[in-house]
């Protein structure tokens, strides 16, 4: 359990002024559940905790005062769309990319291709994030500075959801050009491959144009693990990117769980935990699943 | 006659000499070593990095100030005030007066501060070295315990197999799951909470980076370990295993030194995430805390939650160490590649 006390945090205030007696503070904490701090109450919670979320009842957030569960739905979908259309983006630019650099391996493209794709996995999120901001919304007045929705007016219809499109490019940008390095390299290595085995040579014997053997031949081949490691990443879409939210204040799960971790809500947080690591574990079977599905060698047993 | 046969016979032998001269068998390290420096990136990156190291570990020496002075430079700012009355008419007015005030604290780069001074007046320009200094000894220090971790645990498992083999590999799939980053800010808080006699708050840091050795070393466990399973296979292990030398002498003679160019490679790409990791969470305000220079902290500053001013009118605070980051993180990058590239011999050039 963590020792930055929601309820000292909320109480301390009334506390120093008297309105609040330590009895009332000790009162409270019992009822959520965090009076007792020793070793063997700690571990008695989480004994709780355990019991309780195998059966589906992550408990209620101190802050939002409702179940876990539903404030982890309602942010997420937030944080999904913005991945999901960030993924989809890194797809179409980092795939041609990979190919391109792979087939004029050690040229200028691939050279150039390899920098910008290095440098995008380099740039901590939140320096990028400033930089877009700095460059984009306080220089040039493109794009507002923070937030999901103009808070000045009142939007409806079509209107409303151009504003949050309008809001979600420098977040969306951010995410793909630091993502971009990942899967181009990956497709590249993936690629150069291919390229060197024996069915390439054939197809090139065979007398294929260029175009043929490469989109045609190559290209389906490198699919395959390009397809396994993308399903292995679509639960994670659903985990929220903590700082790149944070930096432009969106209200995904990663920001609201930021938050809770600094305000001591216990339940949210134990709850985003487990959240993950079922992400994690769901994302590692699609993979395996969907490479037995993409490349028929491979069978489960 | 004579003398001319025998000068071409010195010239039969020099030619030869100079032949096998030629072909003479480079042995793999020189051979890595060479395909190493042919590669134009690597070479930027290990340019980079020494250039860091300099920066970092020699430049404190060669200027005078310290990490935490403070230098208090007056400068004149517009300072706009706004005030409302509500006038004879009824109506509430507002003026708007600027007028120039004196702030001792982020003054603009000059002669003396480089890169001016931050808004504790401290010279940016050598915060950056200490805050430099920080990022690659910690990282060096995490990437190093995370792999003698990763080796003993990954060569035991892949050594010995069986039950042993399978509870490593579990404890390795459940480190897998956990979530790092947000695990890491848990941690923080609670250490925030710690009284300061029991956890100096500048040792946070230090604790911060042995949580992510003691949940980082699974990548390396699994390496070593998938190493391992396939070096068993080989002739040479079947030969050595004939010879019924002992197994230490099998782990340290045959098996280590065949996994080490994997290792080094998986080593010098893993400095990348953690000093990614250690700016990060002092950006976040977790980690390395004032007066103690870190790069994330001093990015920190440009926070737009945190008011945009300095975003917008100071980037001499925070565009420096963002740059020094990517620098950091790029060059690593660079280098493993290239020991990649010229370790694996299946990449030809």
């Amino acid at each position: 359990m963590m020792p930055a006390d929601y309820i000292d945090q909320h109480t301390s205030a009334q506390v120093a002024q008297g309105q609040l007696t330590k009895e009332d503070v000790k009162r409270m904490k019992e009822l959520y559940g965090i009076g007792d701090s020793s070793f063997s109450g700690i571990m008695k919670s989480y004994g709780q905790w355990l019991s309780k979320a195998v059966r589906g009842d992550f408990g209620v957030s101190f802050v939002y005062g409702r179940p876990v569960q539903e404030v982890i739905q309602k942010y997420m979908w937030i944080s999904f769309t913005i991945s999901l259309i960030a993924l989809i983006l890194n797809i179409l630019i980092s795939i041609p990319l990979g190919i391109v650099a792979a087939t004029k391996q050690y040229g200028v493209v691939d050279y150039t291709v390899t920098i910008l794709a290095m440098t995008g996995i380099s740039l901590p999120s939140f320096f990028f994030g400033a930089l877009l901001l700095r460059v984009f919304s306080i220089q040039l007045g493109w794009f507002p500075l923070q937030g999901l929705s103009d808070a000045t007016k009142i939007l409806t219809g079509p209107e409303q959801v151009l504003d949050v499109i309008h809001h979600m490019v420098l977040p969306m940008v951010t995410l793909v050009v630091l993502s971009i390095g990942g899967l181009m390299r990956y497709t590249r290595t993936n690629m150069l491959e291919v390229l060197n085995s024996d069915y390439i040579r054939t197809a090139r014997a065979k007398g294929l144009s260029e175009k043929t053997v490469i989109y045609k031949h190559a290209f389906r081949n490198t699919l395959i693990p390009i397809v396994t490691m993308l399903g292995g990443s679509i639960p994670g879409l659903f985990g929220g990117a903590m700082i790149t939210e944070t930096v432009f204040a969106i209200p995904g799960i990663g920001s609201t769980s930021y938050k809770a971790i600094l305000q001591g809500d216990i339940p949210f947080v134990m709850g985003y935990m487990m959240f993950l690591a079922v992400l994690t574990v769901l994302g590692t079977i699609l993979a395996d699943i969907s490479y037995a599905i993409v490349d028929p060698r491979v069978k489960l047993q | 006659m004579s003398k001319e046969n025998n000068t071409n016979v010195q010239a039969a032998e020099l030619e030869h000499e100079s032949l096998s001269d030629s072909v003479r068998a480079l042995s793999p390290t020189r051979l890595v070593v060479k395909r190493f420096f042919r590669s134009r990136l690597s070479m930027v990156g290990l340019i980079i990095i020494i250039f860091l190291f300099l920066f970092s570990f020699v430049g404190p020496l060669l200027i005078p100030y310290r990490e935490t002075q403070v230098f208090t430079i007056p400068t004149e700012v517009k300072v706009s005030t706004a005030e409302s009355f509500t006038g004879a008419d009824g109506k509430k007015y507002q003026y708007y007066d600027v007028s120039t005030g004196i702030d001792n604290y982020k003054s603009a780069p000059s002669k003396d501060h480089w890169l001016g001074t931050d808004t504790n007046g401290m010279d940016v320009f050598v915060r950056l070295m200490y805050g430099g200094r920080i990022s690659l000894s910690i990282s060096f220090l995490v990437i190093f315990l995370e792999t003698i971790l990763g080796v003993i645990f990954g060569g035991i498992s892949g050594f010995f197999g069986g039950k042993i083999d399978m509870l490593i590999m579990r404890i390795v799939d459940i480190l897998n799951c956990i979530p790092t980053l947000p695990v890491l800010i848990v941690l923080s808080s609670v250490l925030n909470a710690m009284p300061v006699s029991v956890m100096p708050v500048g040792h946070r840091i230090y604790y911060l980076m042995g949580f992510l050795t003691l949940i980082g070393w699974s990548g390396t466990a699994r390496m070593v370990r998938g190493q391992i399973l396939s070096l068993r296979e080989q002739e040479y292990m079947v030969a050595a295993e004939a010879t019924g030398i002992s197994s230490k002498a099998k782990i340290f003679r045959h098996l280590i030194p065949n996994v080490m160019p994997q290792l080094i490679v998986q080593m010098t790409l893993g400095l990348g995430g953690v000093i990614l990791y250690e700016a990060t969470l002092s950006y976040l305000g977790l980690g390395v805390q004032i007066p103690k220079a870190a790069w994330g902290t001093m990015i920190s500053l440009a926070d737009p939650s945190k008011g945009q001013s300095i975003l917008q009118y100071y980037p001499n605070l925070w565009i420096p160490p963002g740059i020094l980051i990517v620098l950091a993180v790029l060059g690593f990058n660079f280098v493993g590649d290239g020991l990649r590239d010229a370790i694996d011999p299946k990449m030809k050039r």
